[in-house]
């Protein structure tokens, strides 16, 4: 008896033993009161704007931080049948490229408009990684206003990052291509024929307009990401390269081959210079440039000729490559400007490089060799130092403006801590699950705000309520104010988010537009009061002049349309009040709804395919009467004649 | 009759001249806020024309068949602006006159003008509020809109506020004044002055 009470005790102790023996994973509990810093009270608003690339979906995402919430899906390079983006006949040729129309694209990463090197938020730009773009959103309406496409240039990935005053947004090719004229040739003629461009985009420093200044013709490398220099740097930009072995299959080993890669350092001041001295040379080639006017809210898209290019193997001191180990992901500059940061991916260290020391290794041409003669430095010349043992996988490194960098490890899942000037790691948090891009509001600029930090993950798991095989993706925001990281708050996002930027919403939150004055639509179909609405026949072509107001369309009974015509409603929302869009849709239509806001014109563009009477309503719940916000459409067969008419809403 | 004393016919003066700003300042405010309009509808009323908010009260008002504001709903921007300028002159009048009667005379302009307006504001709120569209969309069975002559009055989802706005409150300030001569003017008379 006494013994059977011995053995059932060690039992029990083994049972209670046995899950502890298992070594402890990435489980960190949350401690202290996280709740109350991410908890901003109904009413109130968040302390910071988050705008987060939506990766795959093509669109950015408004995020409010500390709380995550989610308050716009932005439509950038993907059709948003949701308010009509890429549907209405106005925002058309906001999507057009010299491929025809793109309804869709991945888009990686978001450059918020900068001052003297902190943000000044008026513009948020962001990539089109498949059919290369750029975008300008117009952060006082949140719209996309200008896209611009990038000849020459194949994933266009390392992009779009952008100079301390906004001088210049880049877009670096990840595939090297062949270009130009003679561009079907053989695959294996890889290193005669391919290059990697990287384009110079100049920036209206009021209007915002893009240019395409000039484009550099670098090796046929992979270019992956950048960041300029700022402040003391100012006037270089860093682009982080991969595949230096130019191999044109299988990447994934024989891309791998080198102990380091580079990364390619570029005097854009210098080639400025290159430039007003005519030393360009210009080639032909096709590229759309789409602008949004916001007066005749209607977009245009121009397919432009020709670009200037600059030769840096002809122009010298434009170009110098800095050997980086091993296969650099992310390319980072800390706030003063003094270091570049390389995250190899596939490295054991962070390498850390020194500005003062680059000016110096190119100054004594400290050189250990060249790529078809521009300069490779010596490795240790240029370096600061190296982070030690880091983790595993390092990507992407963010700065809190006190001293210490943040470095995301996607194969180790963590966010390693460290000290710019000691290179010390002082600490570590798991991330949920393998963090892509992490980021600190202002992180990227010369000035930081280091109180959170997002990471970005790439794979979610666990994390939320499954949803069958497909996932959101899961971010983790964490408290830097203190010398240690502390995790607060795990939120879904939209899409993939890949790089995200955050600043004050100070900045911006009230310079928001709140309707289109009417006075100023300039939209050739506006109308400026219901007394005009109509509709008139041009051919085969069916206007209809509309307008909606709370709560009717003018005109709403309409008769004399033929199958075989093609209807164009053109509708003005006569509202001049904040939040009071009205939507439009009719049965059938093969596009989607318009959104239309208040003071703007839209056009919705309609082909009937069969006779009959077709309804359309308002699809924005207006106002109490949104319901009785409705019209009848008379659709007759083609060749009968009946007569064109309308009715502009007299009460029966 | 007995002459003013000088601070008291400067007083006068002064207050003729409060009457000035009303040709460059709101004279008079509604304001509406509801659910959906936590930052307020406002609309101001001018000496010859209205600010503000008002298509948006147009655009909210039309479903209870209420009539579009506009000008023209206002035969007073017509003749107000003479009518304020009448009584700078019979201020300014009184002033030069100097005598108690002046005061007395002008004290009562101001008066029955001040009544005048909250009459008309009443007339004009009464016929805004209870003549109706009988096509509105939305009829509340013995509702009607009259908004408050002063103060605040709940219609519906709105509460509602009307009140002088800063023409007029420099306008009252004038006629406090006037108040401030007459009371001095009688105590001068009944303490008579003693050397």
């Amino acid at each position: 008896m006494k013994k059977n009470v011995w053995l059932l005790a060690i039992g029990l102790i083994a049972v209670a033993l046995a899950p502890s023996c298992k070594p402890k994973g990435a489980q960190s509990a949350i401690t202290g009161d996280a709740a109350s810093k991410v908890y901003v009270a109904p009413g109130t608003h968040d302390e910071f704007y988050n705008i987060v690339s939506g990766g795959f979906n093509g669109q950015m995402s408004v995020v409010g931080l500390p709380s995550g919430r989610v308050f716009k899906i932005l439509p950038v390079f993907s059709v948003h049948p949701e308010n009509g983006w890429g549907f209405s006949e106005e925002t058309k040729p906001m999507l057009n490229t010299s491929h025809g129309f793109v309804p869709w694209d991945d888009l990686h990463h978001i450059a918020i408009s900068m001052t003297n090197a902190e943000h000044d938020a008026r513009w948020a730009f962001g990539n089109a990684n498949n059919t290369p773009r750029i975008a300008r959103v117009d952060l006082t309406s949140f719209k996309t206003v200008e896209i611009l496409e990038i000849p020459n240039s194949a994933g266009n990935h390392s992009s779009p990052f952008i100079t301390q005053n906004t001088e210049y947004v880049v877009a670096g090719t990840r595939f090297s291509v062949p270009v130009g004229e003679n561009s079907d040739v053989s695959i294996d003629s890889y290193k005669e024929n391919f290059k990697g461009y990287i384009s110079f985009i100049g920036v209206d420093p009021k209007t915002g307009d893009m240019d395409l200044s000039f484009q550099i013709e670098a090796p046929p490398f992979n270019f992956d990401l950048a960041r300029a220099g700022k402040n003391k740097s100012h006037g270089w930009f860093f682009f982080s390269t991969y595949n230096t072995e130019m191999a044109h299959t299988l990447l994934e080993v024989n891309a791998s081959q080198k102990d380091k890669d580079f990364i390619m350092a570029v005097n854009w001041k210098k080639a400025e210079e290159y430039v007003k001295a005519g030393k360009g040379k210009k080639v032909k080639a096709k590229y759309a440039h789409n602008k949004m006017n916001e007066e005749t809210h209607t977009a245009t898209s121009t397919i432009m000729e020709e670009v200037l290019v600059l030769d840096p193997t002809e122009l010298k001191d434009i170009v110098y490559f800095i050997p980086c180990p091993k296969s650099p992901h992310g390319t980072d500059t800390d706030p003063s400007g003094e270091y570049i940061v390389g995250s190899g991916k596939l490295a054991a260290v962070i390498p850390v490089f020194s500005f003062t020391k680059m000016l110096a290794a190119i100054e004594n041409k400290d050189f250990e060799g060249d790529v078809n003669g521009m300069p490779v430095l010596k490795y240790e010349s240029v370096l600061h130092g190296e982070v030690e043992k880091p983790g595993l996988g390092p990507l992407h490194t963010e700065f809190d403006g006190k001293g210490f960098a943040y470095t995301s490890m996607f194969v180790s899942s963590e966010i390693v801590k460290w000290n710019i000037e000691t290179l010390e790691v002082v600490d570590r948090v798991p991330t949920y699950y393998s963090v892509g891009h992490l980021m600190i509001p202002g992180g990227p600029t010369g000035k930081p705000h280091g109180k959170y930090m997002v990471a970005y993950n790439k794979i979610t798991k666990d994390r939320y309520l499954p949803t069958g095989p497909e996932l959101t993706q899961s971010a983790q925001l964490y408290d830097i104010s203190g010398d240690k990281m502390q995790l607060l708050l795990d939120f879904p996002t939209i899409g993939e988010p890949h790089y995200a930027e955050a600043f004050p919403a100070a900045l911006i939150k009230d310079k928001q537009v709140k309707f289109y004055p009417l006075e100023k639509n300039n939209h050739p179909y506006a109308l400026k009061g219901v007394a005009d609405a109509r509709v008139e026949r041009k051919g085969n072509e069916i206007h209809v002049y509309m307008t909606s107001i709370r709560s009717n369309f003018r005109p709403d009974n309409i008769e004399g349309v033929n199958v075989g015509d093609v209807v164009y409603f053109h509708v003005t929302n006569l509202e001049q009040d904040w939040d009071v869009p009205h939507g439009f849709s009719i049965k059938g239509a093969n596009t989607a709804e318009i959104l239309i806001m208040p003071g703007e014109t839209s056009t919705y563009k309609w082909t009937p395919d069969r006779p009959g009477v077709f309804p359309f309503y308002c699809t924005d719940f207006c106002s109490a009467l949104h319901q009785e916000m409705q019209g009848y459409l008379r659709v007759s067969p083609k060749g009968v004649n009946t007569p064109l008419k309308y009715s502009t809403g007299e009460a029966q | 009759m007995k002459p003013l004393s000088l601070f008291n016919r400067i007083l006068i003066l002064i207050a003729a001249l409060t009457i000035i700003p009303s040709y460059f300042t709101p004279l008079w405010q509604i304001s509406l806020w509801a659910p959906q309009y936590p930052e307020g509808l406002n609309m101001k009323i001018w000496i010859d024309h209205l600010s503000g908010n008002v298509d948006q009260i147009n655009g909210v008002n039309h479903y209870i068949g209420m009539r579009h504001i506009g000008d023209e709903m206002f035969p007073e921007f017509c003749f107000l602006i003479y009518v304020i300028g009448g009584l700078i002159a019979m201020g300014l009048a009184a002033f030069v006159i100097g005598r108690r009667w002046s005061l007395y005379g002008f004290f009562a302009l101001i008066a029955l003008f001040g009544m005048g307006v909250l009459v008309d504001m009443y007339r004009w709120g009464y016929q805004y509020g209870h003549n109706l569209d009988p096509k509105a969309a939305i009829k509340v069975e013995g509702m009607s809109y009259q908004p408050p002559l002063i103060g605040y009055k709940e219609l519906l989802n709105f509460l509602a506020y009307s009140g002088p706005d800063t023409g007029s409150w420099i306008l009252i300030g004038g006629a406090c004044l006037l108040i401030l001569a007459i009371v001095r003017d009688k105590m001068e008379k009944s303490i008579p002055l003693t050397k």
